[in-house]
């Protein structure tokens, strides 16, 4: 029999304890859990968007209100099905926050969080002033939910349709974040670079993301309007939006059981706050408000990883085992040696009126290193950001496996089989090797979010694992895959980003400075993984200031000053080159 | 629409729009130097406005007690962080700064409220209420979180709202108030009746302008708040200390917004949550104008009055709506217009 | 006599990657020591620790003063200057205006303007490109912007962190006359510097760091015949 682990039995434990809440508490106390549950479906919301992808939105509360509304109207005035409601609810918020999101979800730095302070207080403001929706006063006599016949009025009915549907809620959103396309979305936070750079598309994830948050929003709104039977504009000012930002944060934004851990201590503290502040000033009303603003201070200021990580670093960490074989991914053929892989022609690029790189023109060919080197400032990170796709030439032409790639952007570059590394290493340090890894294999697997949602990837799942595994031993990490990425040495980082890339079967892989910071041991174990990877048939490009590293490993090489071609040719021609040692060494005579 | 109807709506716009215009330059100040979007800048106004009331009617404004607390709790932070760098020697320099200094309005005024005092004297008692506002709120909240991602800064702004105006209910009640104009008088120019009110409040936003644009681009401590928000790190290394220039900022910031609480208080009703409201507004009006530049925040200031009217006119209740709706084309618009920024972004939060 | 700068076992980490591991140092006042080594060996972070810009573990003393708990302007406040690799310019500034907040810290002293005309007649270019923002100029005028910044501060200790990185040989060559007229002025100069022959050829000392560590030290005349020096420059094989 399977055993399960403390991860497994977490949920259910929650689970359990939950059903059995009505039978030992009565009356007030469980309206107070209702509440909680449902604020936690919205923050649940938060918890993807902000923990998760990095997204700040301060008008949750004006999608809670959004869904609420369309089932409050479409009940009592139209009189549909609450179920149907719970439909429409889902569809308007989820429709809303695409419409916002393709709108908005391109705005650089605080704009977007703005965008959403502008938007959340135009809908409130729209809420207040429909006479369809009751303008301030809102909508009440909202049929409850049926269960066939059986209406779910009383205080227990409505605390299990709330904490059933937020669990189902929590159960899809942990099932989402552990899949592929789950990885996809943690890595958002890395910064776009890299994950284009593995062909995630970042904003097609972002705006499902935004969506995906909207319509926690939208069925947090449905709890309200049908289990509190009226809704009203004032529940989904800013005020509320805030207060949900902080039920995520507090709790620990980017876990799944943040949302109620924060939902709960801010609900009940409100609660407890109510009671004690009006007997000890006069017009207390927005005091609670005081009292969470200085403790959001406090936690934005110590704490903002939140509740849930500081508890989990407390408690044992359970040894896993290296995930089991499974059967290997389809592989791409590789080019025959020798064949011609990558041409750049003629290739400029100007910031301003300076030109970085200056009609540079080499080629590549299947089964070799070629070392592209020079000073620093001469160019090298340039030319690599317009072979990989993350910036477009100002003229010139780029050529890959036949085809024209010239300002391809570099998530299609990367699904052609070109994998590359960073300079200033790109890792998810708070994900672990093996799912660092696991990245670099994106384009590799096929399931979608509605797959992960229902485990129907986990045949695929254990594919990318294995496979993940196999380029950790592959060059020297398979020691510890559950380690943090963040935990490594610097050297073993770089190696980390060349599983990663190796992991993505590529068939050419781009190295940017691989030696920097390494010490000379770990130089010499880079290039004996390099070695033994191009006796397997793979193609490298490797940018280096590292003369010393390059020399005795590459084929050719191209050497770069102040934007222009200076010379290419063997290692011992080139260093031979009295221009070469020249620019190296300097010129100052 | 005829034309004298939209000259009346212009007019009706442009006093409106006045309101905005010296709060959203001090938002695009506070801005400038420190990045912090200073979501609370109006409800220093409604403060400003509610305090004059309170004095004139020979009230203990609790902006008193708001001060006192806000003193103690930032030399409480100063302490802290200066005995944990162990440079202990400055604490009397910190406790002149932070209790001392904002302390002294507080006494004096509560030691004068309620006396026959000439108007000037109630103006004045409240400019000094609330300039330490601002920099006691930055050293309590923003600084420690200085070099924090703009997101993080927002974050705590817009929390820092919800916390000052729900002190201010406590202070101020529920009811609004409306101190007395400082000059009472209208005139006629051609149809229009113009209120003197509206006039100085169209002189002093420009004077304030005017002002700004000469201290940041002539004086050298101008140039170095400036140089600030250009690169911190730099400015560090000239020896200017971020700290400093965020302090001064919010100085100015609390002076443009007692100023404008003074000059609005008397047009319109503020109650105690109203202050976001016009802060959210003025701050529509300072992106319009590109966030960057002062005659640029006014015009979208004014902007933001003239489509309120227009708005009013057709339906008075979805004026709110519209103004806030707008800033999301112009967002989008903005993020066309300018470069796509470099994507180098830390990890935020 | 106590040397102008004396930094013993200095320690710099970013998270759990130590980047400087145990660095110590002396330089004498007048002096320019230059530390040379390969990209990713530490010597931005090094020169980083001892503004203050990152925190340390280790001793640095200036003039005989512990300087553990002296902020980034503390120290700048005691002449010191650091031009980081990144130049760190007001970009939206004009050139004038990045020169006159060089003199920040002389703002009270009459007559603070008076080393700008100084400045210019060093760097001609400067004053050509006045009323220009910074961020127009190019790479060699970025340098000489930042050096001329530099010397609006009347350093005692001037820290250069490649100074000629990304620069023309001949823009290089200019740079290295300023610097070795600096010296002339007294001002003592520690020079991180990539480009080895040319930072070795304007020292009277050096250190040679790699990965975080100081391997060989001595005269910079001696270094600059070493032919470990040389090979790591010019490469052997691996």
């Amino acid at each position: 029999m399977r055993r399960l682990t403390v991860g497994q039995c977490a949920p259910l434990v929650f689970a359990g304890v939950m059903a059995l809440m009505p039978l030992v508490l009565r009356g007030y106390p469980i309206t107070l859990l209702s509440y909680v549950g449902m604020a936690a479906t919205a923050a649940l919301g938060l918890v993807l968007l902000t923990g998760v992808g990095g997204l700040t939105s301060f008008g949750q509360a004006a999608f809670v209100g959004v869904g609420a509304y369309a089932t409050a109207w479409l009940t009592t005035a139209e009189g549909l099905s609450p179920w149907l409601g719970l439909l429409a609810a889902l569809a308007a918020t989820g429709a809303l926050a695409w419409l916002l999101g393709m709108a908005t979800l391109r705005l650089g730095g605080h704009l977007l969080p703005l965008s959403t302070i502008a938007w959340g207080l135009a809908l409130f403001f729209l809420f207040g002033n429909l006479d369809a929706l009751g303008r301030h006063n809102g909508l009440s006599d909202i049929p409850p939910a049926y269960l066939g016949s059986f209406p779910l009025r009383s205080a227990n009915a409505g605390f299990y349709l709330i904490w059933v549907s937020l669990g189902l809620a929590m159960l899809a959103c942990a099932n989402l974040l552990d899949s592929r396309q789950g990885r996809a979305i943690r890595s958002l936070r890395g910064g776009s670079a890299m994950a284009e750079s593995l062909g995630i598309p970042t904003f097609r994830l972002r705006l499902a993301v935004f969506v995906l948050a909207g319509m926690l929003a939208g069925l947090s709104g449905w709890q309200v309007a049908h289990v509190q039977r009226y809704v009203s504009p004032t529940a989904f000012d800013v005020g509320p939006g805030i207060e949900y930002l902080f039920m995520a944060m507090l709790g620990g934004a980017g876990h799944i059981f943040g949302a109620v851990v924060g939902a709960g201590l801010v609900t009940i503290a409100r609660d407890e706050l109510q009671d004690i502040l009006p007997k000890l000033v006069a017009n207390s009303g927005q005091l609670e408000a005081v009292v969470f603003g200085a403790l959001f201070i406090v936690v934005l200021q110590r704490a903002r990883g939140g509740l849930v990580p500081v508890v989990l670093r407390r408690l044992p960490s359970r040894v896993l085992s290296p995930p089991p074989d499974a059967p290997p991914l389809p592989r791409r053929t590789q080019p025959a040696a020798g064949t011609m892989l990558l041409a750049a022609q003629g290739l400029v690029k100007r910031f301003g009126g300076l030109a970085a790189v200056n009609d540079v023109s080499f080629d590549l060919r299947a089964g070799e290193i070629l070392g592209l080197i020079g000073p620093n400032g001469a160019g090298k990170s340039t030319t690599f950001n317009l072979l990989t796709g993350a910036a477009a030439p100002t003229a010139g032409r780029i050529r890959f496996m036949g085809a024209d790639i010239t300002a391809e952007p570099a998530r299609r570059i990367a699904g052609r089989g070109l994998a590359r590394t960073f300079q200033h290493v790109r890792l998810r340090p708070t994900m672990s090797l093996l799912e660092n890894t696991m990245l670099g294999a994106h384009l590799r697997g096929r399931a979608g979010m509605l797959r992960a949602v229902l485990r129907m990837d986990r045949a695929e799942e254990r594919q990318l694992r294995a496979e993940a595994m196999r380029q950790l031993r592959r060059v020297g990490l398979g020691d510890m895959p559950h380690e943090l990425a963040g935990n490594l040495p610097l050297g073993r980082q770089r190696v980390l980003e060349v599983a990663r890339a190796l992991a993505a079967d590529p068939v050419l892989i781009v190295l940017d400075e691989p030696a920097a910071g390494l010490r000379r041991p770990e130089k010499l174990a880079l290039a004996e993984l390099l070695r033994a990877l191009r006796a397997e048939g793979l193609t490298i490009l490797l940018v280096e200031h590292d003369m010393e590293f390059v020399m005795g490993l590459v084929d050719r090489i191209v050497v770069m000053d102040f934007g222009v071609k200076l010379a290419e040719g063997a290692p011992a021609d080139v260093r031979a080159d009295a221009r070469v040692q020249e620019a190296y060494l300097g010129g100052v005579a | 629409m005829s034309l004298d109807l939209a000259l009346l709506l212009a007019q009706d716009g442009i006093a409106n729009g006045a309101i905005y215009v010296l709060v959203a330059l001090g938002i695009v100040l506070v801005f400038l130097v420190t990045r912090i979007i200073f979501v609370p800048f109006g409800d220093l106004v409604a403060y400003g406005a509610l305090t004059l009331a309170a004095i004139q009617a020979g009230e203990r404004p609790g902006t008193i007690w708001l001060v006192l607390m806000l003193a103690a709790l930032a030399f409480l932070v100063e302490a802290v962080s200066l005995l944990g760098r162990g440079a202990a020697h400055r604490l009397p320099r910190a406790a002149l700064v932070w209790l001392a200094l904002p302390a002294l309005p507080a006494l004096v005024a509560w030691a004068l409220v309620g006396r026959a005092l000439p108007d000037a004297a109630q103006w004045a008692l409240t400019v000094a209420l609330i300039l330490p506002l601002g920099p006691l709120l930055y050293r309590i909240a923003f600084r420690p979180i200085a070099d924090a991602p703009v997101l993080v800064l927002l974050i705590v702004s817009v929390v820092l709202h919800f916390a000052i105006s729900g002190m201010a209910l406590v202070f101020f009640g529920p009811e609004g108030a409306r101190p007395r104009p400082l000059i009472n008088a209208m005139f006629e120019i051609g149809d229009m009746v113009v209120s003197a009110q509206t006039l100085l409040m169209l002189a002093c936003s420009a004077l304030a302008a005017a002002g700004l644009w000469l201290f940041f681009e002539r004086s050298l401590t101008g140039r170095a708040l400036r140089a600030t928000a250009v690169n911190r790190v730099g400015a560090r290394l000239m020896g200017i200390r971020p700290g400093v220039s965020g302090g001064t900022a919010f100085m100015l910031a609390s002076a443009l917004a007692v100023l404008s609480g003074l000059l609005i208080g008397p047009v319109t009703t503020l109650s105690y949550d109203s202050g976001f409201v016009i802060g959210l507004k003025s701050f529509v009006g300072a992106i319009i104008g590109g966030l960057v530049s002062y005659p640029g925040a006014a015009l979208g200031a004014l902007f933001v009055g003239l489509l309120e009217s227009f708005t009013a006119f057709y339906d008075s209740s979805f004026k709110e709506v519209v103004v806030f709706a707008i800033l999301v084309p112009v967002l989008v618009l903005r993020s066309l217009v300018t470069a796509k920024p470099a994507d180098d972004e830390e990890e935020e939060l | 006599m106590t040397a102008l700068l004396d930094v013993v076992d200095l320690h710099v980490s970013y998270g759990r990657v130590e980047a400087v591991r145990g660095v110590s140092l002396t330089m004498e006042a007048g002096r320019i020591v230059t530390v040379i080594g390969p990209n990713g060996a530490g010597k931005t972070t090094l020169l980083a620790a001892l503004m203050g810009l990152l925190p340390s573990r280790g001793s640095v003393f200036h003039d005989g003063a512990d300087m553990a708990r002296l902020e980034v302007e503390d120290r700048v406040e005691r002449g010191i200057c650091l031009v980081p690799e990144a130049r760190e310019l007001f970009g939206d500034m004009s050139v004038a205006d990045n020169l006159l907040l060089g003199a920040y810290r002389f703002r009270r002293e009459r007559g603070f303007r008076s080393k700008l005309d100084d400045v210019y007649a060093r760097f001609p270019r400067l004053a050509d490109r006045r009323r220009q923002t910074a961020g127009t100029l190019s790479g060699g005028e970025r340098q000489m912007l930042a050096l001329g910044r530099a010397l609006m501060m009347r350093p005692r200790l001037l820290m250069l962190d490649e100074p000629s990185l990304g620069l023309a040989p001949l823009i290089v060559r200019e740079i290295f006359r300023i610097i070795a007229g600096l010296r002339e002025l007294g001002v003592s100069i520690l020079l991180v510097e990539q480009n080895a022959r040319a930072a070795l050829e304007s020292a009277d000392y050096a250190y040679v760091l790699e990965t975080g560590e100081i391997g060989m030290h001595g005269p910079a005349a001696v270094l600059l015949h070493d032919a470990r020096v040389t090979a790591t420059y010019l490469g052997g094989s691996v």
